[in-house]
C-alpha cells in the first residue's frame, strides 16, 4: 500500500508541475482495496480497472518505472506513452486495462472469465469499478450475463460514496451496491475497504470458489477517496475530511496499528522506488511519431 | 471450381469453415443456437456457440475480453442499429485497446450486422450507417455485395487480428452467386473493378452495386462506357483503385444507400477531390439517400432511395461533354 500511496502522492505533485500532463485520477485512500484483492492474484488472472487505476496496476505487479514513464507520456511507459493514466495496460502481469468510460471495463472482464472457462483454466477475472458505475445499464447487463453463465468473475466495487462530483444519494435509492445485485443470486459481501486484512479475508473465499469454476461474486468495499475526482478538482461538493477522521480511516495507518509497526521502512523504501521511477521516466524519450500509424491496426 | 449459394449461406459457410479450422473461433449473439438441432450447435457445441440475452454492450465487451485472451469471437448482432446500443464498446473499447496498449493486446473480433432493409422495416431497422464506423481508427468495415465476396470477406474478417464490422445487406440475403470452392480469402482493403469502362467511374456500395451494373448496361446502349467499382471494404478504403480509375475516365459518380452526410460516398468524394483533382473533368456526383429517416410507407421509401434512374441521370450529368 505504501508503494501506491507514495506513487499517487508524487503523481499529484507532478501533475501540478505539468510533468504529468492531462487528466489524472488518484486513488489515495483506496489502497486497501487494491492491495487486499490483488495481493492474492496471479499473473494469469485478468484484472480490469477504471479511470482510477494506478493503485490496481501497482498492486497487480505493474512496474513503477513503466507506470511513471507512461504517465509522463514516454516511450519507456507500459504503453509507450499511447495509453496514459486512464488506459494503462500491463498484459505480462495480467493487468488488462484501465478504461476511461465508466462501466466500459465490466463486460471486458466477462470475456476474460469466459476465456478461462473455455480454456479449462483456474484463472479468474476481477474487475474494479466504483459505486457510480453501478447505475449504468452495462453494469447490470454484465451482472445478469455473468450470473446466467456462472462465470468465474469477481466484481469488486470501491464504494467511496461519490460518483464524480455527487454523493450516492443523488444517484440511486439503493444505498448498498450489494443490494443492487441481489436479484441475480450471486454471492456477495460488503466489507470495510479501508481494512486491508478484512478485504483480503473477504476476497479469499470468492477467489477460491472462482478458481474451481464458480461465480460470479461481488465484493463491495466501503472506502474513502481522499482527493478530488480528478487532480485539480476543488471538491466544493463535499466537506473536507478532518485530519483526525482521516487518521482513523487511513488504510495504511490502520494496518500499521493492527500489526504494531510504524511503517517507516516501508514508506522510505516506497518513496525511494517512486523517486527512482521518476528519474528513469524523465530520462525516457518520447515515442516515435511513426508509432501512431503502425499501431492503428494489429 | 465454384458452387452456387445464396449470400446468407455464403456467410454462414465462411463462419463454419473457420470454426472448423480454428478452435479459437467462437460464435455468439441473440437468437443463435435456439434449438438443439441448430447446425452450429451440433457441429461445435455449447461452449463455442452461445445464445445471449438482449445485451449488445455486454456481448461485444465480452467478445473484446475473450479476444484479449486469444479467442476470435464472431458476434451476431442482426441489425446495424443494434450496434448503436453498444457504441462505447464498438468505438471506445474494441478498436482502441491494441493502440492504447502499444500492441500488448489484440482484438480479433467480428461484429456481424445486417443493414439496409428498405422493405418496409421502417426508421430504426433500415439504415445504412456504415459511415459512422468507417472513420473509427482501428475498426475495419466490410460491405460485401455478392455471395462470393461475402464468403471471402467473412473468412478474411475472422482471420484478421483487428475488430471488423461485417455489414451484410438484408436485400441481398437470398441473392445467389457462384462461390469459389475450397478456402477463399479476400483481403480486406481491396476494391473490385466489376465492369471496365473508359467514360465514367461509378463506385457503388453493397446493394447499390446491382443497380449500378444495371444502369451501366443501360448507359452502354447510349454510348457511355461506365467503369463500375465495388470498394468491398470501407475501412481500409482502397482509394488507389478508385483514383486510378478516375485518372482514366475523369468523371466520378458514387452510389451509396446511406444518407448523404453520413455516407461513405462523401468520404470517397473528398479523397478523390483531394488526391485526384487534376484528373477530374466534372464535379463528383453523389447519388445517396436523402438526408431523412427512411419512412415506412413504401412509395415514400422508394422516393428517398437511390435507384437505377437516378444513377443514369447522375452519369449523364458528369458525362455531359461525352459525345453520344
Amino acid at each position: 500500500m505504501w508503494r501506491i500511496r507514495a506513487f499517487e502522492e508524487r503523481v499529484g505533485e507532478l501533475t501540478r508541475a505539468d510533468e504529468v500532463h492531462g487528466l489524472v485520477h488518484l486513488s489515495v485512500g483506496q489502497e486497501g482495496v487494491a492491495a487486499g484483492v490483488c495481493g492474492s492474484l496471479r499473473d494469469d488472472d485478468a484484472v480490469y480497472s477504471n479511470h482510477r487505476a494506478h493503485g490496481h496496476a501497482i498492486a497487480k505487479g505493474a512496474p513503477l518505472d513503466g507506470l511513471m514513464a507512461e504517465l509522463m507520456g514516454r516511450d519507456g511507459g507500459v504503453c509507450r506513452g499511447l495509453g496514459g493514466s486512464m488506459h494503462l495496460v500491463d498484459a505480462a502481469h495480467g493487468f488488462l486495462g484501465a478504461t476511461g468510460v465508466v462501466g466500459g471495463n465490466v463486460p471486458l472482464a466477462l470475456g476474460s472469465a469466459l476465456a478461462a472457462r473455455l480454456a479449462g483454466s483456474d484463472a479468474v477475472a476481477v474487475v474494479f469499478f466504483g459505486d457510480g458505475a453501478v447505475q449504468s445499464g452495462i453494469f447490470v447487463e454484465s451482472v445478469n450475463l455473468a450470473a446466467l453463465w456462472g462465470l468465474p468473475l469477481v466484481l469488486v466495487c470501491e464504494n467511496n460514496g461519490f460518483a464524480e462530483f455527487t454523493p450516492r444519494s443523488a444517484h440511486t435509492n439503493v444505498e448498498r451496491v450489494s443490494d443492487v445485485v441481489a436479484p441475480y443470486g450471486l454471492a456477495r459481501e460488503t466489507v470495510d475497504g479501508n481494512d486491508v486484512l478484512a478485504v483480503r479475508d473477504a476476497f479469499a473465499p470468492f477467489l477460491a470458489a472462482a478458481r474451481s469454476g464458480e461465480g460470479p461474486f461481488l465484493l463491495e468495499c466501503l472506502t474513502h477517496r481522499l482527493r478530488g475526482h480528478y487532480e485539480g478538482d476543488p471538491a466544493h461538493y463535499r466537506e473536507a475530511l478532518a485530519a483526525e477522521e482521516w487518521q482513523r480511516l487511513d488504510p495504511i495507518l490502520r494496518l500499521q496499528r493492527t500489526l504494531g509497526v510504524d511503517g517507516v521502512d516501508e514508506e522510505t523504501a516506497a518513496r525511494a522506488d517512486v523517486e527512482a521511477a521518476v528519474a528513469a521516466a524523465r530520462e525516457s524519450p518520447f515515442p516515435d511519431t511513426r508509432l501512431t500509424r503502425s499501431l492503428v491496426y494489429a | 471450381m465454384a458452387h452456387e449459394l445464396p449470400y446468407i449461406a455464403a456467410i454462414e459457410e465462411a463462419i463454419r469453415e473457420e470454426m472448423e479450422r480454428d478452435p479459437s473461433v467462437l460464435y455468439f449473439g441473440q437468437n443463435i443456437a435456439t434449438h438443439e438441432n441448430d447446425p452450429f450447435l451440433q457441429a461445435f457445441g455449447p461452449d463455442r456457440v452461445r445464445v445471449t440475452p438482449i445485451s449488445e454492450t455486454a456481448e461485444i465487451g465480452m467478445a473484446v475480453g475473450a479476444a484479449f485472451a486469444g479467442y476470435r469471437p464472431v458476434v451476431e448482432l442482426y441489425m446495424a442499429e443494434f450496434m448503436l446500443v453498444a457504441m462505447d464498446q464498438v468505438v471506445n473499447e474494441a478498436p482502441r485497446f491494441h493502440y492504447m496498449s502499444a500492441g500488448q493486446v489484440k482484438v480479433p473480433i467480428v461484429l456481424k450486422a445486417g443493414y439496409g432493409f428498405t422493405a418496409g422495416w421502417a426508421g430504426q431497422h433500415t439504415g445504412s450507417i456504415y459511415g459512422m464506423f468507417m472513420g473509427v481508427p482501428g475498426l475495419k468495415v466490410a460491405v460485401p455485395a455478392t455471395a462470393a465476396d461475402a464468403k471471402g470477406l467473412m473468412t478474411a474478417a475472422i482471420r484478421d487480428d483487428n475488430p471488423v464490422v461485417f455489414f451484410h445487406h438484408y436485400l441481398l440475403t437470398l441473392e445467389h452467386g457462384d462461390v469459389p470452392d475450397g478456402e477463399y480469402v479476400l483481403p480486406l482493403g481491396q476494391a473490385n473493378v466489376v465492369r471496365e469502362g473508359s467514360d465514367v467511374t461509378v463506385v457503388a456500395i453493397g446493394f447499390m452495386l446491382g443497380k449500378a451494373l444495371a444502369a451501366a448496361e443501360q448507359l452502354a446502349g447510349q454510348g457511355i462506357a461506365c467503369e463500375v467499382i465495388d470498394p468491398r471494404t470501407l475501412a481500409p478504403l482502397d482509394t488507389a483503385t478508385i483514383i486510378r480509375s478516375v485518372e482514366k475516365t475523369g468523371r466520378l459518380v458514387i452510389v451509396d444507400q446511406s444518407t448523404r452526410h453520413g455516407s461513405a460516398a462523401a468520404v470517397i468524394a473528398a479523397e478523390v477531390a483531394s488526391d485526384g483533382f487534376a484528373a477530374l473533368k466534372a464535379p463528383v456526383k453523389l447519388v445517396t439517400a436523402l438526408d431523412a429517416t427512411i419512412p415506412y410507407s413504401q412509395p415514400m421509401e422508394e422516393y428517398l432511395l437511390p435507384d437505377e434512374a437516378k444513377i443514369v441521370a447522375a452519369v449523364h450529368e458528369v458525362a455531359a461533354a461525352v459525345p453520344a
